[in-house]
């Protein structure tokens, strides 16, 4: 579903974010990715949704090359991704409502249409009863919730999350990885950026390491 | 981006999956009335600067349309005084009236000469005696001083070169004293606002480029405002059109309410004239009536400023919007 074929990614400055690596992610699997911050965790991701293209290397996803999407294409190939993201990164002044239906409106869903898949993802997160509410109303970990109902109201074929527990107290996290795991089951590939080495290791799922920008260890099933 | 327009129609529970062109050209359809309700609402959302922006651009475009409409009503004014031009014709002392008749049949004929009316020694001395109010001054008179004369009307069609040539023609005759152009006054009021129209036209250059950078740095703001929403949109896969698209609107809507304060301002200017120029007009005894802008001129106002707010706003997102990428 996701390959990286001896990606590197060096900035202007010379500093080497990441280096030859070369992973393969199967359809179907979540796999977590671990590793100090400033390892590549986060570019690694970036990179699968177009925020960044390596300066080395290939990136395949659902069987596309990045290289091929131009700037035009972007779009596009974002909206078959749902991301979470650490800080959440909700519309302050908009509902939670408004701002899981944001892909879908983005997508050009039917507004009948709209209203049915946010409930089902808000009923998936256990947030129904919020979707008047406005995000600064709502917790740390339900923010986290909103914002993945918003990753997979779309349903993705990918899911990736950049320490989507960064800030949330260990039974949360494990409330939130348990989530993904569900997501997971029904079919999409998830990637998860994540230090908690405690919470991730009991998860039992495979493990990419990161040091320095090179891939240590996870490189295959 | 998402309306809270949004709302609206949510409540429905029916299914309906989308498929082909049609859904999306709906889906299309509808991002562009949802955009276009939210711009507004967030134009409402702040009526005093929302109006401070009108007035500015309103004031802009009603200096030149002001002085446009007072040009129109001074070439108004100036078209009743017949034009283009008229030349009399003093014929010699010694001419009989036949021989005047004569000449004046023969001019009527010609057809760079629309007409050609006469007006005999007698009766041009009946008439300055009747307007003059020196009746008596002229009863003490031995002899009628005044000559036989010709008003020459030259075809439309001759242009002002065309009148100045025929006087030279018609003062070559030797039946002709004196040929003199009347209403030259008329020629130079009317280069004069030929003048005034091209400075109009350059003022309005000028204030319509204000009005552009005035939205865009406008929305300029509005889009710094909003710089977190528009990163967020196009982490989720919003393009760049519809980025675009609300901003397109919010300059829309600034210029359309641009062009109707423009309107009201004209209108309001032109009522606060109407009653001492008519006054005015009665002591020239004259039926002139201050002519306004019209509903179409008003209509027409509205949709340039519409037009104008589309372009700053277009100026404003090219250039700002692109920018503006997920780090």
């Amino acid at each position: 579903m996701i390959s990286f074929d001896r990606v590197g990614k060096r900035y202007a400055e010379g500093h080497d974010a990441l280096r030859e690596v070369s992973v393969e992610i199967n359809r179907d699997e979540l796999v977590f990715i671990t590793g100090h911050s400033g390892a590549g965790k986060t570019t690694l991701l970036r990179m699968i949704m177009l925020m960044e293209r390596p300066t080395r290397g290939q990136v395949t996803v659902d069987g596309q090359n990045l290289a091929a999407v131009s700037a035009r294409g972007i779009p596009r190939h974002r909206r078959n991704i749902g991301v979470v993201f650490q800080n959440h990164r909700l519309l302050l002044d908009r509902t939670v409502f408004d701002n899981v239906a944001l892909p879908l409106v983005i997508a050009g869903y039917d507004h009948r249409e709209v209203g049915r898949r946010v409930r089902a993802a808000l009923d998936k997160v256990g947030l129904l009863d919020r979707e008047r509410a406005l995000p600064v109303t709502l917790s740390g970990g339900e923010q986290q919730r909103v914002g993945i109902a918003r990753a997979v109201v779309g349903k993705p074929k990918i899911l990736l999350a950049d320490e989507p527990t960064g800030n949330l107290d260990p039974a949360l996290s494990a409330e939130i990885m348990q989530l993904f795991e569900e997501f997971n089951q029904v079919g999409v590939t998830v990637l998860i950026a994540s230090h908690d080495l405690a919470l991730i290791s009991r998860l039992r799922h495979r493990i990419i390491t990161l040091r320095e920008g090179r891939l240590v260890s996870g490189s295959a099933q | 981006m998402i309306g809270r327009a949004a709302a609206a129609g949510k409540r429905e529970g029916a299914s309906q999956s989308r498929t082909g062109w049609l859904d999306q050209y709906k889906a299309w359809l509808t991002h562009h009335r949802l955009s276009a309700a939210d711009s507004m609402l967030r134009v409402m959302d702040n009526p005093l600067s929302s109006a401070m922006t009108w007035l500015v651009i309103g004031i802009a475009l009603a200096l030149p349309t002001g002085l446009n409409v007072a040009l129109d009503n001074v070439s108004q004014l100036s078209a009743s005084w017949d034009s283009p031009a008229q030349i009399s014709l003093f014929l010699h002392d010694g001419i009989s009236d036949q021989r005047a008749r004569d000449l004046q049949e023969e001019l009527s004929g010609r057809p760079d000469i629309a007409q050609a009316v006469f007006v005999s020694r007698e009766d041009a001395l009946e008439e300055f005696r009747a307007l003059s109010g020196f009746a008596q001054v002229l009863d003490s008179l031995d002899s009628n001083p005044l000559p036989h004369l010709l008003l020459v009307s030259p075809a439309d069609r001759a242009g002002q070169s065309g009148v100045v040539a025929l006087r030279a023609e018609l003062e070559e005759s030797p039946d002709v004293a004196q040929a003199v152009l009347d209403m030259e006054w008329l020629q130079r009021l009317n280069s004069l606002m030929g003048l005034g129209r091209r400075l109009v036209w350059a003022v309005a250059g000028l204030l319509v480029v204000g009005v552009l950078l005035i939205l865009g740095n406008t929305i300029r703001l509005a889009i710094e405002s909003r710089r977190e929403e528009i990163v967020i949109v196009k982490l989720v896969g919003g393009s760049n059109a519809f980025v675009r698209r609300p901003f397109l609107y919010t300059g829309l809507w600034y210029g359309v309410g641009g062009g109707l304060f423009a309107a009201l301002l004209v209108s309001a200017s032109l009522w606060y004239l109407r009653q001492p120029v008519s006054e005015l007009a009665l002591l020239y005894q004259s039926e002139f009536q201050l002519r306004g802008l019209g509903i179409m001129g008003g209509l027409n106002l509205i949709i340039l400023g519409g037009l104008l707010g589309l372009a700053g706003a277009w100026l404003a997102v090219s250039r700002h919007l692109a920018d503006i990428q997920p780090r």
